[in-house]
Order: C-alpha cells, then sequence, then structure tokens
C-alpha cells in the first residue's frame, strides 16, 4: 500500500485525538544531481499522531523530513502544513539530529533558550525540569555524558512548545539502557503536549513502541503504511507487538531476505 | 568544607607552585652558571690555589667583557632606570608596538569577518590577499622609509602590516572551519544575521581568532625590533643601537632581554584572555 492513508484513528490510549490534517505531502520528488532520492511520496499526517519512518540507509527518509522542516525544497510536488504551502523554513517545527549538536560555547541553559525571545530563562529552567536536567544549567556541553547531552537538545527543542517535532534519529548513537529511558522521555512528554512527531528511527522495535503508525521508505518511495494498534504503555514482550515488528521487519529487509548493508 | 575538599585545594595550591618552580628552573640555573663564570665569587679564592684562582679571574673578566654577566646588566639597566631613560624607552616602543597591533590588527580582523561571511568578498579579495602575503613585509622597509621617512608612522605601518597576515588568515579560517551542523541547528532555531554571528559564528572563531593574536603579537616584537635597530631615535631599539656604537655591551644585553620580557608579557596576556575567552573548552577546564 503506498498511496496516501487518511487521518487515522489514534492508538486507543494517545493524546487528545484532533482530525485535522497537520502535514500533507503531495507527489513529492526530490533529486540531488542525477541520483533520485524520493520517486513520488504522498503522505498525510494528523495533528498529533506518531509517525515512524523506517527504512535502510539512503532510501531518502532523511531527505523527507528535511523538506518538511524546510531545510530543503522537493524537486517536484509539495508539502502543505495545515493547509498552506511550505515556501522557507517550518517555524512550527523542531529538529533533533543524531548528535546532540549544542553549541560547546554555552552553558546548558543558554542552550536550551538559544534564539527565544524576551526573558526565556524561566522556560528554558522549566524545560530542564521536564527532560530531568535540573542542576545543570550551568555546565558546559563537553562535561555532560551522550545522553544528558540529547536530553539538553530535547529541553532546547521543546522549550518554543513547537507543534511539530522531527527526530532525525536522535537515539541512534546512544546505549541501550540510556535509549529506553529517552524513549519514555519522550513519549511521556509527546501524551503530555500532543505535538506531531515523525520519527526516523533504524530499530523497527523502537518504531513499533512509540509510534501510532510505521511507514516503510524503500528507494524513494512509501512501500508499508502500518497502524500500531498497541495500547500503551506498551510491552515488548506481548505477541501482538512481535508479530508485528516482524512483518515491518521482514518489509525492510525485502522479500530475498538479504542482509543489511549499512 | 570537608577534609577532602581541603586537601584537594592543597595539592591544587601545590600543584601551582610546583608547576612554577619547574618552568622556571632551567632560565634561573643559566643565570646562576652565567653569573659564577663571569663573576666568580671570592669565596672560590679560599679554595683554589692562588694561581689557579687568578687565571679563573683573568678567564671570567676577558669573558666579562664581550658577554657581560647578569649583574652587570642589572646594573647599567638600574643606571639607565635612574636616568629616566629606559622607561621613557619602553614607553615609546610600547606605544609604537601597540598602535601598529591595533590598525593591523582591525584591518586584520575586519577583513577576515568579510570574506569568511561573504563568500563573493572571499572570490573578489583573498587571492589577493595570498599573493601579497608571500612577501616577506620586512622586505617593505626600504619604500616604507622612502614614502614616510624614519618617523613614527613608518614604524607603526611596519608593525600592522606584520600583524595584518596572521590576524586576517585565523580569523577567515576560524570562519569557515566552523561546523555546518551547527550553522543548520541555528537556522532551524531561527537565528538569523546578527544574532547568528553573536551566537554561532563569533564564538566558534574565537579559537582560531586567539591562536591569530598570539602569532601576531611575536609578529609585532619582532617587526618593531628590526625598525627600531635600523633607524630610531627613541625606544629601547635606539638604545641597544646607541649602545653598540659605545661598545656597551651590557646595555645591549639589557635591551634583548627586555625585548623577550615584554615579548613573553604579551604572550601571557593572550593566554589569560585564552583561559577566559574560551573557558568552554574542556582543556581549560580545571
Amino acid at each position: 500500500m503506498a498511496a496516501s492513508v487518511p487521518a487515522l484513528n489514534r492508538g486507543a490510549t494517545g493524546a487528545a485525538a484532533s482530525h485535522t490534517d497537520h502535514i500533507i505531502i503531495e507527489g513529492i520528488h526530490k533529486s540531488f544531481g542525477s541520483e533520485q532520492v524520493l520517486r513520488g511520496i504522498d503522505l498525510t499526517i494528523a495533528q498529533g499522531q506518531f509517525v515512524a519512518l523506517v527504512g535502510k540507509s539512503g532510501c531518502g527518509k532523511s531527505t523527507l523530513l528535511r523538506l518538511i522542516a524546510g531545510l530543503d525544497s522537493p524537486t517536484e510536488g509539495r508539502v502543505l502544513i495545515d493547509g498552506e504551502l511550505l515556501k522557507n523554513q517550518n517555524t512550527g517545527a523542531r529538529v533533533m539530529f543524531q548528535d546532540a549538536r549544542l553549541l560547546p560555547w554555552k552553558r546548558v541553559l543558554d542552550n536550551v533558550g538559544l534564539g527565544r525571545p524576551g526573558n526565556w530563562r524561566q522556560e528554558a529552567s522549566k524545560a530542564l525540569l521536564d527532560v530531568g536536567l535540573t542542576g545543570r544549567e550551568r555546565d558546559w556541553p563537553a562535561v555532560l555524558s551522550g545522553g544528558q547531552r540529547q536530553r539538553v537538545a530535547l529541553a532546547r527543542a521543546l522549550v518554543s512548545r513547537p507543534r511539530l517535532l522531527l527526530l532525525d534519529e536522535p537515539l541512534g548513537a546512544l546505549d541501550a539502557l540510556t535509549r529506553i529511558e529517552m524513549q519514555r522521555l519522550i513519549e511521556r512528554l509527546w501524551r503530555e503536549r500532543g505535538f506531531t512527531v515523525l520519527l526516523i528511527t533504524h530499530d523497527v522495535e523502537e518504531a513499533v513502541t512509540l509510534a501510532d503508525r510505521v511507514i516503510l521508505i524503500d528507494q524513494g518511495k512509501i512501500s508499508l503504511d502500518e497502524i500500531v494498534n498497541i495500547p500503551r504503555p506498551r510491552q515488548r514482550n506481548s505477541a501482538h507487538f512481535g508479530d508485528l515488528s516482524e512483518k515491518i521487519l521482514e518489509s525492510v529487509l525485502g522479500k530475498e531476505s538479504k542482509p543489511l548493508d549499512d | 568544607m570537608n577534609q577532602s575538599s581541603i586537601r584537594g585545594k592543597q595539592s591544587k595550591v601545590n600543584g601551582f607552585f610546583r608547576h612554577l618552580l619547574l618552568s622556571w628552573a632551567v632560565p634561573a640555573v643559566a643565570t646562576i652558571v652565567w653569573q659564577l663564570s663571569t663573576h666568580p665569587p671570592e669565596i672560590f679564592a679560599r679554595v683554589l690555589p692562588h694561581a689557579e684562582w687568578l687565571s679563573l679571574v683573568n678567564r671570567s673578566a676577558s669573558l666579562a667583557q664581550t658577554f657581560p654577566g647578569p649583574s652587570q646588566i642589572y646594573a647599567a639597566g638600574g643606571h639607565l632606570w635612574k636616568t629616566g631613560e629606559l622607561l621613557s624607552a619602553i614607553e615609546i616602543s610600547s606605544q609604537r608596538a601597540s598602535l601598529g597591533f591595533l590598525v593591523g590588527g582591525s584591518v586584520g580582523f575586519a577583513l577576515g569577518l568579510f570574506n569568511g561571511l561573504f563568500s563573493f568578498a572571499e572570490t573578489m579579495l583573498d587571492s589577493s590577499i595570498q599573493m601579497l602575503r608571500n612577501i616577506p613585509h620586512l622586505a617593505l622597509i626600504p619604500i616604507i622609509i622612502l614614502w614616510f621617512g624614519i618617523d613614527e608612522p613608518a614604524k607603526v605601518l611596519l608593525v600592522a602590516i606584520g600583524v595584518f597576515f596572521p590576524i586576517y588568515l585565523n580569523t577567515f579560517h576560524g570562519i569557515r572551519s566552523i561546523d555546518p551542523a551547527l550553522r543548520e541547528m541555528a537556522s532551524v532555531y531561527g537565528l538569523k544575521s546578527w544574532s547568528l554571528f553573536w551566537n554561532v559564528i563569533l564564538p566558534g572563531a574565537m579559537p582560531s581568532i586567539l591562536v591569530g593574536i598570539r602569532f601576531a603579537l611575536g609578529l609585532m616584537w619582532l617587526t618593531l625590533i628590526v625598525a627600531e635597530t635600523i633607524d630610531a631615535d627613541s625606544g629601547i631599539g635606539y638604545i641597544t643601537n646607541n649602545a653598540r656604537e659605545f661598545m656597551q655591551t651590557d646595555v645591549v644585553l639589557m635591551g634583548i632581554l627586555l625585548y623577550a620580557l615584554l615579548g613573553k608579557l604579551a604572550d601571557a596576556s593572550v593566554r589569560l584572555l585564552e583561559r577566559i575567552l574560551l573557558s568552554w573548552q574542556p582543556a581549560y577546564q580545571r
């Protein structure tokens, strides 16, 4: 199933449901030189939905995220945000990258408040409280662990109360334990605030744990669009979870079940 | 305060003194050996046979003529200090140095920023600057004397030219080497023009800019020494050059040591600046 999927019902215990379409992607193609990265993507994401994008390296998922962030523009097709054509940067969106990208010359609190107008210190402190880093306001990023840096990056992303959070494999470089902690943190904040999330991940289990909907991109096209109907909080050891993960993983690997080449 | 933190503080203080002691050990030993070999103390007369002592005194006296000992240099400096010549020479030399540094440094910094920030400016100017950079700036002395004579502007200009290149190059390089990922992040967070410059570009380029300043300060003194030695009617170079004509080796050596001291002082001040401006770098967090 490669066609667009209309706004779907949210998972049973998701945040307040809303039926407005937040992001509409119509016939997107993107080429870099002669290389075609995206070849006709149609996608509709509802306000407040948690969507995971999975796929092999180089399948075009990061490119799609950059188009939605407005960091790149499509070669063909268009991106609509709340029904309006996205021309420049998507100001309602915040991006978290695989590396935290903190400014090393700013203390933690100043990093969180980056680009915030007016009296931002209070909201930045509040954001640090939300990610469990109170007391580290005056630290330099260099002294933090990888997981703590990503928490600061998350606080920085959320301090402006964005409506869309774009996560470009932000947990890929973390150790297994820190990763689960961060997953829970992101899920909790999403449920409290109800922003829309687009998460890119290599980890199918992570996608199934967090997302309302898992989309597989293969060679620049959507090759699977799966609703995850498992009640939250999700147990990884449930049969349903296992079946679904297995199904998605099989699709990622392809029919011939070649080993991943990344 | 508990026991261990007191001990920690104490070991920090001890470490500081040990570092200080160790870093000054070599110059201190060199000075003592130098002093002893040019001015053997009387106590040697009691332990050495008389003939040996006399020949030692002779040899050290002739050595002291070509290579005066620390006490002679100190005395020469003390004499010049009393007459006020020394202080006014230091003042005038420092003035020339800092004025040249300020002029050359600000032009270099401004051009470095300009070419680093705008690629059209780089295309237009950088290759010309690279061409000029390959001229040793001291080779310009004859033409500068022809144009400006031997007055103050000539010396200041020469220092300014010497200082310009390291600051230009390092400012430019510092801006160009900022991680593009950080710039992209900044643009996602809505930083534009002035706030982008102030929050990302300038602090990102700062380590490189400070390296440039350190290089420039070395070149600043070097250029000034050459300029003052060639022609001057005041300043440290004038004193040493004058002393050369009267064979006052001790004064010449005093002038050389003075340059070393001033150079060290300039370097120490940049180190302090680095400690303040780059306190975010792990190397400065202790």
